[in-house]
């Protein structure tokens, strides 16, 4: 019973890893319709700043992690102004040319720049081991994840519904042509919203290391499930993504213990199971867009 | 599509004829070496101690043996065997070097088996450690290890340590299946039993359920092999499951506390007991030596890739020393089989039958030594043989 629980509980935590790694993913491929395949390089990027922040230059972890946000925003604003604004009209062939273009070469450049050897960020002593709760075993690390991730749903949730920049970002999203003739700076609010989504990647990076390791090959190796969490939850709310992320990341823990020898493959069995039920992903728009 | 078919049997026409024409043309005053290795990739730190360890081997002992000059010319594969295979044609057509050497994991060394036979030249195996390899070509010889080396020595020493339930967890692929097979059949021999059995796959970023599931079969210890690179992550979830507190010990082949990465392990790899043919803390002079030099030269310490590289390139020499020069491949493999030295890992030889390499394995624990962690070795079992091969 209580390794049940445990399973639960790393299954979540490794859903809301997943979630926040790929939930700027959804952003840019629901909200702006465009397919940017070099996701997972901001995520790098902002764990190797995290790292260099920390084992270089002695900060602490927590305050590393809101530069990792900022440092993969920032390098996601100036890609974006430079780059991405003149592919947005393109087609979905040319954004996945580019973008897996700019991938592969964000993983040499950290390789040169870095080394090819997997990375470890030193945490604080607090973070470290495990605790019971009734026999049940909480990694301290993993609790962590879950709470950040878990407040970082919630805020982005009330952003998007609540908000004026959220309303705009959706009048935006909807018919740009409308939304610029009633005064929204189209460009600027799609320019931010895709920093804000690199920054949240960049966050996941680094908070992902100590669990997914982290090399110059994060990028690709973790870009097929950045891809599985979008298309299995839809990409018309951010609700989608996150109960798909839950979902996989519990399926996937729940898989390799209870069946080890299958285990790899659960993930890829129920993306193919729900994509055949609901192809549209769980929580996709039936009608075409 | 016939145009093609025309243009690919030209090619290995071409390929044929340089290797015919070739053999002759060597008779210079240099001897080439092909080292190819994998210098970027997820291998890469191989490739790179490989390297290190041949500069340094030249730096000390001369660019010139038996009055040729050696010549090394370096390939990246990145330990993709399509790769390795190209690379080596080339080196063999193109640049008709005299030996190939390096190759950072099984596949690439394999993929170029059939060429060092065709073309009749040394290839000198400095990494990769599956039993089949030398098996694949008269020209193979090796100088790293191989894992049925390590796995069923540590597998003899558990069943008489006490050790009596063990749980495995390795890597899904040929090296891994390798280290578990001699594992279990000495460990089984010995009256141990395995009561639980995990191939993970090679791309598996997080060991949680696997780990939580060897915590559930409460063994004595986890027997495990991954791959260098990935033995970090699986120490520090090791630890962070607390493992260690539950008094499950960590023992395997040394790979998964490799010097190059030990360091940054964090306390939790304490007291983990591994079986391996190299430690940076093996209490030689020459090893002592060794290390004070790669150190001073490269910035870090050498780990067992290191070491096999350094000896590779030291049978190489050894190798044209006693053909006084000759650059014939038959010669060459002759010279090289029964060869035996002193390596900074201990004594070493090559097994005139097998091509491979009897070499003293190690029994290690991992320890702090002026606040780093290092293997420190406490047993020996002197002069193993590869217990894997097939043709007995």
């Amino acid at each position: 019973m209580t390794s049940i629980l445990t399973n639960l509980f790393d299954g979540v935590a490794y859903g809301m890893l997943l979630f926040v790694l790929a939930c700027g993913l959804a952003v840019t491929l629901g909200l702006m319709n465009f397919v940017n395949l070099a996701h997972g390089a901001f995520a790098m990027a902002g764990g190797y700043v995290c790292m260099v922040l920390v084992n270089r230059m002695g900060w602490p972890f927590f305050a590393a992690l809101p530069l990792a946000f900022v440092s993969a925003a920032a390098i996601g604003i100036v890609l974006e102004r430079l780059l991405y604004r003149h592919l947005y009209a393109r087609s979905h062939l040319d954004q996945v040319l580019f973008t897996i273009g700019l991938t592969f070469m964000s993983v040499a450049a950290v390789d040169y720049i870095q080394g090819s050897s997997r990375v470890f960020i030193n945490l604080p002593a607090a973070l470290q081991g495990q605790f019971d709760v009734f026999g049940v075993g909480i990694g301290r690390y993993r609790l962590m994840i879950i709470v950040i991730c878990g407040l970082l749903t919630i805020g982005l949730q009330m952003v998007l519904a609540k908000t004026r920049f959220g309303s705009r970002l959706r009048a935006a999203v909807d018919d740009p042509r409308a939304a610029s003739g009633l005064g929204i700076n189209v460009p600027q609010v799609f320019a931010f919203t895709f920093a804000f989504g690199c920054g949240l990647a960049g966050l996941g990076g680094a908070l992902s290391a100590e669990i997914l390791g982290l090399d110059p090959y994060f990028p690709l190796k973790f870009m097929i499930y950045f891809l599985i969490v979008v298309t299995v939850g839809g990409s018309s709310s951010i609700t989608g993504p996150f109960l798909a992320s839950l979902l996989l990341g519990i399926g996937d823990v729940a898989g390799k213990y209870y069946v080890p020898k299958m285990g790899p493959f659960v993930i890829y069995t129920m993306m193919i199971v729900i994509l055949i039920w609901r192809p549209n992903g769980l929580f996709g728009r039936t009608a075409a867009r | 599509m016939f145009e093609r078919k025309i243009f690919s049997r030209t090619a290995a026409a071409a390929v044929v004829a340089g290797l015919a024409v070739g053999a002759p043309a060597r008779a210079e005053d240099t001897v080439k070496v092909g080292l190819i290795l994998p210098m970027t990739g997820g291998q890469a730190s191989t490739g790179k101690q490989i390297e290190n360890a041949i500069k340094l081997y030249m730096q000390q002992k001369g660019d010139t043996v038996a009055g040729k000059k050696i010549e090394i010319i370096l390939k990246d594969d990145a330990a993709i065997p399509d790769k390795t295979k190209t690379a080596a044609q080339e080196l063999i057509v193109n640049d008709k070097v005299n030996f190939i050497g390096g190759f950072g994991v099984t596949p690439a060394a394999l993929a170029a088996a059939p060429l060092a036979t065709q073309a009749k030249i040394p290839e000198v195996v400095m990494a990769a450690g599956t039993s089949i390899i030398t098996e694949r070509s008269p020209y193979i010889v090796r100088t790293s290890f191989t894992l049925a080396q390590s796995s069923t020595i540590i597998g003899d020493w558990a069943v008489k340590n006490g050790i009596k339930k063990v749980a495995t967890l390795t890597s899904d692929y040929a090296p891994g299946n390798d280290a578990l097979n001699f594992f279990k059949e000495h460990f089984a021999a010995g009256g141990g039993e395995v009561v639980e059995e995990v191939k993970t796959p090679l791309a598996n970023p997080d060991f949680a359920p696997f780990l939580q599931r060897m915590k559930d079969a409460k063994p004595d210890a986890i027997f495990v092999f991954v791959p260098a690179g990935q033995g970090g992550n699986f120490m520090k979830q090791y630890a962070e499951r607390g493992l260690d507190k539950a008094g499950i010990k960590v023992i395997g082949p040394g790979d998964v506390t490799d010097d190059d990465l030990l360091n940054n392990m964090g306390d939790a790899v304490l007291g983990t007991v591994t079986a391996h043919i190299y430690s940076a803390a093996h209490p030689s002079q020459m090893n002592k030596d060794f290390v004070a030099a790669y150190k001073k030269a490269f910035g870090t310490r050498p780990g067992f890739m290191a070491v096999s590289g350094y000896d590779g390139i030291h049978l190489i020499y050894e190798a044209l020393k006693k053909t006084n020069g000759d650059t014939d491949g038959p010669k060459l493999i002759e010279a090289m089989k029964g060869q035996k030295w002193e390596s900074p890992r201990g004594p070493i030889s090559i097994d005139p039958e097998t091509r491979d390499i009897i070499q003293n394995v190690y029994i290690r624990k991992v320890e702090k030594v002026d606040g780093e962690l290092y293997n420190v070795e406490f047993a020996t079992f002197e002069a193993v043989k590869d217990l894997g091969k097939t043709k007995k």
